[in-house]
């Protein structure tokens, strides 16, 4: 590729993003057409994909190498020291230009090859389908029908062809109503709650100016104070600037917290979001949500809202669905807000990013409540940023027909379902009703720092065994233990029924004995619980979590010291 | 009997209790000599029990002729009483304030409780420090259990049977005894018998401004290294802290005169310092109406998880010197009542895989912390609500419960019993039916004569059907060190503590119920498949014979 002068640098050394004294790891870097590749002494690869990359820095001269820090989005840190200035100089140029695209088509998902025929990456692409979600809601019914106003795009451009309107609404209507709001963005269904007697929905639009309020009857307003695209960026920037202290104190963790008003934002969006969920359950109103330009704030609200007031958002299934619907189909700017293309870097926002956070809380107040676990919601947060399936490209949807992402790359959810055992809670009950409608506490100690989402690659932060594989595992043991209870006991009985038969039962004897799968399962399980399930494959996008989370702290450890002298140095080690 | 004097009205009808998360309960208030008691008169509301000794501070508050009395509880609870009647209020509330604050400790409940269970095993019995000592002894012979304090002559916050370096003989101990703050002479905390290396412990060397100094204590902790060996000399003051003693008697040992020892000061804060950050941490705590900036702000400012991160960090550091380094060390402070053992006994978490059972963790509270003399009467007087501000009342014992809790959530598998474990041990801490926390050290609890006028903790807590409800089914004995991250991000609020009464923790409970069924449904299911391979084997068995004749 025209970008890469050097291929591979040896000598190379990764540097402990929070050790004071140092600690190394050296290896080799290799540099593709893709990624970005580290190979250490102990063969443990490092994948950066080239689109992670948010920044990258080459610092001065040290008498040890030049020094290159690289940022990725998904808040991996590495910090590399090349021997020559030269070959930094020439990775450092080449990640400049290999992480800053200019067009679409040069972005990874055009050129991902996942092996499927085109018949499978088209039903790939109908896995998720929105005609059936709002069919699901109970729309179109005597109150709501499906508009054909915007089926050639001609009334706004960054809504999807198909809307849902009041059956009063007539085109004219539409049109007149388009054309007070910002970018065309009449008020459209969002959501739909039929429950009995109560029917509320949640509506959306765009606004730049609010309704004045002697024109609306029956209307009530309500102002929650989300703050716009900037102050989130920023905010985020502060958080991050705060946590990738070395030897940060409790106390600067603390008020670098507070003062980057991170999770104040957090809790701000959920806090709309409740409002929404109560207008609709407890006073049976509609409500309508919108911010300036209604691809932000009212995305995280109206998505937020539902999850809380419908427990199918909260499946795994259903979580791509609300994706699908409140972001990608009303045209959040995935590719601005995540910066795909070398654009205009006011326009980069953790709007999304946020949105997961507040699902993570909820999470936490409600392990039984998703289907899903943290590790699908970093998963969905890596793929936002990969550009390796088309879901995410482009700013709406009529810029993805263009781009023709249906027919040139894959989407993202099969591939996550297929894997879908990854991303189960192991606690999940689907049967209780009393999670209908989620009602969180926001007060503010209930709203934590994400380590996990922040510090996923810092596996030294985490916490070194977890409950949450253990569970899981359980959980899968358990299946195959009902299964070989089955076996078993139809075996007893044939046993019993054939007496005479030995030569069968002998085979089926050992078919479950010493070398039974079950017995491996079991054998196998604690060393599994200490050192969780390494999920090969995936290290190739840079991108798996779990791999990096829960290590044996007891391996960093188990490199010899020099005596006395590293006494210091380890001390600065625990603390950092 | 005393108590009636202070009982001004022993009983009132038509008390609302105000309990957070329950609906507000009328019903009848009782005063007992040691138990508030409001009972309902239907049947399915559970009656509250409350202990005199819990309640920490008192607030009331009149509108018209209704009162209001609010409790505040040791274990940081809030309960309201609404009481009809101006005098009743008042005469509860002084009675109240009256016998939550008695002078005498064998006024105290545990000298009046009769237990309702089976003993099965006498508490004051299961940890022996003979017992102890033998899990020792079969690993090395350079130490011995020394009785030169048995009349607690020596030291008086010591217990009657020590453990010393064998080639140290008592007259020795009673020298250095006269060089070490309190006669806190060192003596062994823990053997690392991988290694070899041990933890000892002391009060401060008096070495006073003009630099005194004991050749007994040079040769007392020389005699514990190996040959060409160095050791670590943790001191839990800062330099300068440690420089002042001196003007009062205390001090440091001097490189000059311990050669083989090296000095590392590690601040770890004491006294009102810590009292002062718990009252400030349960208040933000308490205040569900701060914002999110206000929140943070106030939770830095309690500087508790500081705290926190300074006790584990030094913790982590005593345990590196012994498992890493392969050197011993000797801890103090001040008194070595305080941090010293904070760290002592977090170190053996760390190291020690026997620590970290439920036997094993009590085992340690009683070598760590009782016998080796915190002075739980004075440092758990009061808690977070109280507004004495006495110097000697100090979350010590809560901050290393913490810091466990902290150690737990980072190696949930490692521990063999659960977070509840933590939160019943901080509860009888300050307030209890048991006399296990009673006094400050041995020598009271003899003159009191604990053993035989009060019932143990670990009587009660060592039953099965109690035993259940504090076991981790997670646990894996896990025979490595483990190494906590002390990372400020690693760290977290302990909520079962701080937030218990401010929040439902509905939902959580539930969904541990649930893990715990999942994995009681694996044994099940193990068990099972256990016995049917059994059957089969069995059956291919009885075949064989029918076919081989």
């Amino acid at each position: 590729m025209e970008h890469i002068r050097t291929t591979k640098v040896e000598q190379v050394k990764l540097l402990d993003r929070f050790s004071t004294s140092n600690k190394s790891l050296t290896g080799t870097l290799y540099l593709t057409a893709t990624h970005l590749l580290f190979i250490d002494s102990h063969q443990k690869e490092t994948w950066i994909l080239h689109h992670h990359i948010a920044l990258v820095e080459k610092l001065a001269l040290t008498t040890s190498g030049c020094p290159l820090v690289i940022q990725c989005k998904n808040f991996r840190i590495v910090h590399f020291i090349v021997p020559r200035e030269r070959d930094c100089h020439d990775i450092y140029n080449s990640l400049l230009q290999l992480s800053k695209q200019a067009k679409y088509e040069d972005l990874y998902a055009f050129s991902y090859n996942p092996k499927q025929n085109d018949s499978e990456r088209l039903r790939g692409w109908q896995l998720i389908d929105l005609a059936e979600e709002y069919k699901r809601m109970g729309v179109p019914n005597s109150n709501w029908q499906l508009s054909d106003a915007n089926r050639e795009y001609k009334i706004c451009e960054t809504y999807p062809r198909e809307l849902y309107v009041p059956r009063i609404a007539s085109k004219p209507i539409i049109v007149g109503s388009s054309k007070f709001r910002s970018k065309g963005r009449f008020p459209v269904l969002s959501y739909y709650h039929e429950h009995k007697e109560l029917n509320a929905m949640a509506n959306r639009a765009a606004g730049k100016g609010y309704e004045n309020e002697d024109n609306y009857s029956n209307i009530r307003f309500q102002f929650v104070g989300i703050e716009n695209i900037h102050v989130m960026r920023s905010s985020l920037q502060k958080l991050l600037e705060v946590n990738g202290t070395k030897g940060l104190s409790v106390s600067d963790f603390y008020s670098g917290l507070e003062s980057s008003g991170w999770l104040r934002h957090i809790k701000a969006v959920m806090d709309a979001a409740i409002f929404l969920a109560k207008a609709i359950t407890v006073e049976s109103a509609s409500v309508l949500v919108h911010c300036s330009d209604g691809w932000d704030r009212t995305s995280q609200v109206c998505s937020l809202g539902s999850l809380l007031l419908d427990s199918y958002y909260r499946t795994i299934k259903g979580f791509m669905v609300l994706i699908e619907k409140d972001w990608i189909s009303f045209g959040h700017k995935f590719s601005e807000r995540c910066g795909h293309l070398d654009g205009d870097p006011k326009e980069v926002s953790p709007v999304f990013t946020q949105f997961l956070e507040c699902v993570w809380h909820l999470t936490e107040q409600f392990p039984q409540a998703f289907e899903f676990n943290e590790a699908f919601l970093l998963q969905i947060h890596e793929h936002i940023h990969s550009c390796q399936f088309g879901n995410f490209l482009g700013n709406c949807q009529k810029e993805r027909e263009e781009l023709k992402l249906k027919e040139k790359t894959y989407s993202l959810w099969p591939f996550l379902l297929d894997d879908q055992k990854k991303y189960l809670n192991p606690l999940y009950t689907s049967k209780s009703p009393k999670f209908t409608v989620l009602e969180p506490n926001t007060v503010s100690f209930n709203f934590k720092f994400w380590r996990n989402m922040y510090h996923q690659f810092d596996r030294t932060l985490h916490p070194r065994q977890s409950v949450f594989n253990i569970i899981t595992n359980m959980n899968e043991q358990n299946k195959q233990l009902e299964k070989d209870i089955k076996d078993l006991e139809s075996k007893i009985k044939q046993c019993k029924n054939k007496p005479t038969d030995g030569i069968l039962t002998k085979e089926l004897i050992h078919s479950v004995h010493p070398e039974s799968p079950t017995l491996k399962t079991s054998l196998c399980f604690k060393e599994q619980t200490l050192l969780p399930v390494n999920h090969a494959l995936r290290t190739i996008e840079g991108s798996n979590p779990a791999d990096n989370r829960y290590s044996e702290y007891a391996e960093e450890f188990s490199k010899s010291e020099p005596g006395v002298v590293s006494l210091e140095y380890g001390v600065a080690r625990m603390t950092c | 009997m005393e108590f009636a004097e202070l009982i001004k009205t022993p009983r009132v009808d038509n008390v609302v209790l105000h309990r957070p998360f329950y609906p507000a309960v009328e019903g009848t208030l009782c005063l007992t000599g040691h138990h508030l008691i409001l009972s309902s008169r239907q049947d399915n509301t559970e009656e509250l029990w409350l202990l005199h000794s819990n309640i920490d501070a008192i607030d009331k508050r009149f509108v018209g002729p209704l009162g209001t009395i609010i409790i505040k509880c040791k274990d940081f609870r809030i309960i309201q009483l609404d009481i009809p009647g101006m005098e009743e209020c008042l005469n509860i509330a002084s009675s109240i304030e009256a016998l939550s604050t008695l002078d005498s400790i064998t006024l105290m409940y545990p000298f009046f409780y009769r237990p309702m269970f089976e003993v099965i095993e006498d508490g004051w019995h299961s940890f022996l420090p003979e017992q102890e000592f033998e899990l020792y002894s079969s690993a090395t012979s350079e130490w011995r259990l020394s009785y030169v304090n048995k009349e607690f002559a020596v030291c008086p916050s010591y217990p009657p049977i020590v453990i010393v370096p064998k080639s140290i003989d008592d007259e020795a101990l009673r020298k250095v005894a006269t060089f070490r703050h309190g006669g806190r002479f060192p003596v062994l905390s823990y053997y690392h018998k991988k290694n070899g290396m041990v933890i000892m412990r002391s009060g401060q060397p008096l070495t006073g401004t003009n630099g005194r100094r004991c050749k007994e204590d040079e040769k007392l902790i020389n005699a514990t290294l190996r040959a060409g060996k160095r050791g670590y000399i943790i001191d839990t003051r800062s330099l300068n802290v440690a420089q002042q003693a001196r003007a009062k008697g205390g001090g440091f040992e001097q490189e000059a005169h311990y050669p083989q020892w090296r000095r590392i000061h590690k601040s770890i804060e004491r006294y009102h310092i810590l009292q002062e950050s718990l009252i400030k941490l349960v208040e933000a705590c308490n205040d569900q109406t701060h914002n999110m900036d206000r929140w943070l702000s106030k939770l830095e400012a309690s500087n508790w998880l500081t705290h926190i991160k300074e006790i584990l960090t030094t913790a982590c550091l005593a345990a590196q010197c012994i498992d890493r380094e392969g050197a011993s060390i000797l801890i103090h402070g001040t008194e070595g009542t305080d941090s010293t053992l904070q760290v002592t006994s977090l170190a053996q978490i760390i190291l020690e895989p026997r620590s970290r059972t439920i036997r094993g963790f009590e085992a340690l509270i009683e070598r760590e912390w009782l016998q080796a003399g915190h002075p739980f009467q004075q440092r758990c007087a009061q808690s977070a609500y109280c507004n004495s501000k006495q110097k000697w009342e100090s979350p010590v014992f809560l901050l290393f419960l913490d810091c466990v809790w902290q150690i737990l959530r980072q190696f949930p598998c490692s521990f063999e019993f659960n977070e509840n474990f933590l939160i019943m041990l901080f509860e009888h801490a300050y307030a209890s039916q048991f006399g296990t926390f009673l006094g400050n050290n041995e020598s009271e609890r003899c003159k009191l004569k604990l053993q035989q006028k009060t019932m143990s903790l670990w009587s009660w807590v060592n039953r099965p059907s109690e035993l259940s409800k504090f076991t981790n089914p997670l646990f894996e004995a896990n025979n490595l060190v483990i190494w906590p991250s002390v990372a400020p991000q690693s760290l977290q609020l302990w909520e079962g503590i701080f937030l218990r009464w401010n929040r439902s923790s509905k939902y959580l409970d539930e969904a541990y119920e649930e893990m715990v069924n999942i994995i009681e449904y694996n044994k099940e299911l193990q068990a099972k498949v256990n016995i049917l391979r059994r059957q089969l084997a069995e059956l291919e068995t009885e075949d064989e014979m029918q076919e081989s004749p």
